[in-house]
């Protein structure tokens, strides 16, 4: 260890002998007169809450998929330690998944403009010269690599992923689930070596005084031990208040076009730009659909005349057509389709049968799991493991009707798994056989 | 303790925090790289790489040539007011260009066949959006100009009269 220390000083006396190379290694290359720490705090503060709350409604989805139940619900089986915190997932309240992952997906849309103007406000540590100066330095630079490659890296897979752009190399759950750890591990040990220095930056210029400044009375910061103070500053064209205020313009803007496709209702429209943003069609069934029959396989003659739903359990099988399962006593449950996504529907009324009432019929009434699977050719989601809990919450239940009419083939026709607080592609449609567990 | 200091250049905490991490790190990569590593490690460092050095220098660049382009032709314009009524619209149209460009360039294959959705509607609405706040940019510009204008005439106007006052 002493040696390779030895050595990294060697290295970084010998660079730092030489001259400085030309262009944004000079410090008289960035001039912003708005650069510097207080500025850089403001943007880290508004991270410092957006990222954690990030993180945890990030593994909340996870444990939201119950990947205890097995591989079928599990697309990170390898995660060993990572996965330490999982629990059983609720049923209630039945508007928990629609929470979470609304604010995941649109708290990381809006926080884009707040991430760009925190790089922007930091860049001139990239070219610091010398680069290395000490073997504490070269490691934080190191995780600070991890730390801006792993943040954009989990911004773009999401980004892309509610885009359906399917671009990344590999599953979007293995990228951006591992990916989330290499990031987080970065973020926590910046925030435990900066925490300091940010919040004697923020006290070191009063937030009132700044938005009262604009342009002409915009001063430079007082020059900083990190370098972010321009040493020759240009004159300024925009105020700290107007920076701040242009970012926030950026996020305001983001949320307005973004959030409707979680919030629903008649907000649905002003999503403008959000892939989830009108409804695909009119009447009952006329609400959102995350795969089409079409788009997955299913054909009228699998989910025809001769579609049955078959039982398993403790004893014989039991199978029934549509008409026999329609004869036996209907429940109802208002419960919404939140995916993954982040986009959601307000609540659909669902009539079909309990799956507790289903689990009895099995033989198997106190069943621990049941196996979903679906006439879908094998593909993810084909099938699911759903737990106990999930089994007897009254409102769970194999839907045959929605909003009064009978299911339509996009959702899930002739029978669909419908489930509160299940993330949407866990309720799984075009059911064929349920098959209980103790 | 000085001694530390001196060949690792920050104390010991530092050395713990960051060792830990990178622990966590590797025990995330070890399972991140277990499929199609090279690719991934490209995803991961090319993040930060086309932003820092691609994307950043780009906007940068945009924003100095528009303001010493437009300098010229903005003589009779209160400098430096202007610029941001360039600046501020083609941020907000940028970052929703960024955010939402696969929707907007029709780049996913799989969205209509899955949502039944169409996204031929996108790019019309991303134009519609910059147009408004290009518009209203250029409407808060023109009444700023109106103002000074008129100011300056008044101003021209009024010396005059003080000068006849004080002789």
């Amino acid at each position: 260890m002493a040696a390779v220390s030895a050595r990294v000083s060697a290295f970084a006396e010998r660079i730092g002998s030489a001259a400085t190379p030309p262009g944004p290694f000079r410090s008289g290359f960035w001039r912003s007169p708005i650069r510097g720490p207080w500025l850089t705090s403001v943007f880290g503060l508004v991270l410092l809450f957006g990222i954690p709350v990030m993180f945890v409604t990030g593994v909340l989805s996870y444990a939201a998929y119950n990947p205890g139940l097995g591989p079928i619900n599990d697309q990170t089986a390898d995660k060993g330690l990572l996965g330490f915190y999982l629990f059983d997932w609720p049923t209630r309240p039945y508007w928990l998944y629609r929470l979470t992952q609304g604010l995941h997906v649109t708290l990381g849309v809006v926080l884009v403009p707040v991430l760009l103007a925190k790089l922007w406000s930091v860049i001139p540590k990239l070219f610091q010269w010398p680069p290395l100066r000490s073997a504490a330095q070269a490691l934080e630079r190191l995780s600070l690599l991890l730390l801006v490659g792993g943040g954009i890296f989990e911004f773009v897979t999401g980004i892309f992923n509610v885009q359906l752009f399917y671009v990344f190399p590999g599953s979007f759950y293995t990228l951006h689930f591992y990916g989330a750890w290499v990031f987080i591990a970065a973020f926590v040990v910046h925030v435990s070596l900066r925490f300091g220095r940010m919040t004697r930056a923020l006290r070191s210029r009063n937030l009132f005084r700044e938005l009262r400044t604009g342009v002409s009375g915009t001063r430079p910061e007082p020059p900083d031990a990190d370098g972010l103070v321009p040493v020759a500053p240009a004159a300024p064209t925009m105020s700290r208040r107007g920076a701040v205020g242009m970012v926030g313009a950026g996020s305001l803007l983001l949320l307005v076009v973004t959030a409707g496709q979680s919030i629903g209702g008649r907000l649905r429209g002003t999503a403008l730009l959000a892939p989830h943003d009108r409804d695909p069609g009119h009447g009952p069934n006329g609400f959102q659909i995350n795969k089409t029959a079409a788009s997955v396989g299913i054909t009228p003659n699998l989910v025809g005349p001769a579609w049955r739903l078959e039982v398993h359990g403790s004893g014989r099988p039991v199978v029934l057509s549509r008409e026999q399962l329609l004869a036996m006593p209907r429940h109802t449950a208002a419960l919404p389709i939140a995916c993954v996504e982040g986009w959601s529907t307000a609540d659909q009324h669902w009539e079909g049968l309990r799956l507790a009432d289903l689990a009895a019929l099995s033989g198997l009434p106190a069943a621990g799991s049941v196996l979903v699977e679906s006439v879908q050719p094998s593909g993810p989601y084909s099938s699911v493991m759903l737990r106990g809990n999930q089994i007897r919450d009254p409102r769970a239940l194999l839907a045959l009707r929605v909003n009064g009419a009978d299911l339509s083939m996009d959702h899930g026709y002739p029978a669909r798994v419908i489930v509160p607080a299940n993330p949407g592609v866990n309720n799984t449609k075009w059911v064929h056989r349920l098959t209980f567990r103790t | 303790m000085s001694r530390f200091l001196r060949w690792y250049g920050a104390n010991p905490l530092h050395l713990l925090v960051l060792v830990c991490s990178f622990a966590i790190t590797g025990y995330a990569c070890a399972r991140l790289f277990a499929q199609r590593p090279v690719e991934v490690v490209i995803w991961l460092v090319g993040a930060a790489i086309v932003h820092d050095l691609i994307l950043m220098p780009l906007y940068s660049l945009a924003d100095l040539s528009a303001r010493s382009v437009l300098r010229h032709r903005a003589q009779d314009m209160p400098t430096p007011a202007w610029i941001n009524h360039l600046r501020v619209p083609a941020f907000l149209s940028g970052v929703l260009l960024l955010v939402w460009f696969p929707l907007i360039f029709r780049l996913s294959g799989p969205y209509q066949g899955a949502t039944g959705l169409t996204d031929a509607v996108y790019i019309g609405r991303w134009l519609a959006i910059t147009a408004v706040l290009f518009g209203l940019s250029a409407l808060i510009l023109a009444f700023k100009l109106g103002r000074i204008r008129r100011q300056a005439r008044d101003d021209e106007e009024r010396p005059p009269a003080s000068a006849g006052k004080s002789a």
